[in-house]
């Protein structure tokens, strides 16, 4: 809701990369598992943070140079997202 | 001069079932990350902990608000949508820095005290993103336009110039 209200446009894109889901997934992952098991869930997330910098430039890409619209875009981008999320944990050994 | 502006109004031109579908997106994600986390261990889990599932939805609505706007001014407006998405989009992979951030200070802190890491990974989140943000604006590479050209006025540059 805060991205809507904001502006510019991409200004307000920060807020779709907001650690809302985090927040409330560590919270419930230390009050199940301790600290210890959220930190490694804190230590993967960088994986994911990157793929998520790379879905973005991936969906903002689609959008400027295709005819695709937003909701094939970003479904689309997730393919991207996967593969280099799980590119970067194998990469750094997390899969090992 | 501040470029950042808020306008409450814009939420006026949001239908209740819109929020109620992000919010319905934000509970689903957060259950799908659990249930990950408890399939495949916290290594896999934690990668999902930045799954862009609130971002498709938000990015189709940001599309459909556009295109509304549009055609109610008579226009098609299907380009303007693209656009003003693909901007959220930029905006999301400067954010996507600034998770970065809020993992690897939640990764170091979080077994010293929960509540300092959560407090600190989300101050680092938020002062990481609008640096990143105000970084880019002021490298930002903005084409001069040729002698004899129009001023074009698409969404892109008029939101690069605010």
């Amino acid at each position: 809701m805060l991205g809507e209200m904001l502006r510019p446009k991409s200004f307000a894109g920060l807020f779709a990369a907001a650690p809302s889901v985090a927040l409330a997934t560590l919270g419930i992952a230390i009050y199940q598992h301790g600290a210890a098991y959220a930190g490694s869930q804190a230590v993967s997330m960088m994986a994911g943070a990157v793929a998520l910098a790379v879905y973005s430039i991936v969906v903002c890409q689609l959008l400027i140079r295709t005819e695709l619209g937003a909701a094939s875009a970003t479904l689309l981008s997730l393919i991207a997202w996967l593969s280099v999320a799980f590119g970067v944990l194998a990469l750094a050994g997390g899969l090992i | 001069m501040m470029p950042i502006g808020f306008s409450p109004s814009s939420l006026r031109e949001g239908r209740w079932y819109e929020y109620l579908i992000r919010f319905g997106l934000g509970g689903a994600a957060t259950v799908f990350t659990g249930l990950i986390g408890s399939r495949y261990g916290a290594s896999v889990g934690g990668l999902f902990l930045a799954l862009p599932a609130i971002f498709c939805a938000s990015a189709t609505l940001i599309e459909k608000h556009e295109i509304r706007r549009k055609r109610e001014a008579g226009l098609v407006g299907s380009r303007r949508g693209r656009e003003a998405a693909a901007l959220d989009a930029a905006g999301a992979g400067l954010g996507s820095i600034g998770m970065l951030a809020f993992a690897v200070v939640f990764s170091m802190l979080v077994e010293g005290s929960v509540t300092v890491a959560f407090v600190s990974a989300s101050v680092a989140w938020l002062v990481v993103s609008v640096a990143a943000w105000f970084v880019r604006r002021k490298l930002r590479f903005v084409p001069r336009p040729r002698m004899g050209e129009g001023t074009h006025s698409s969404t892109m540059s008029r939101s690069h110039s605010g």
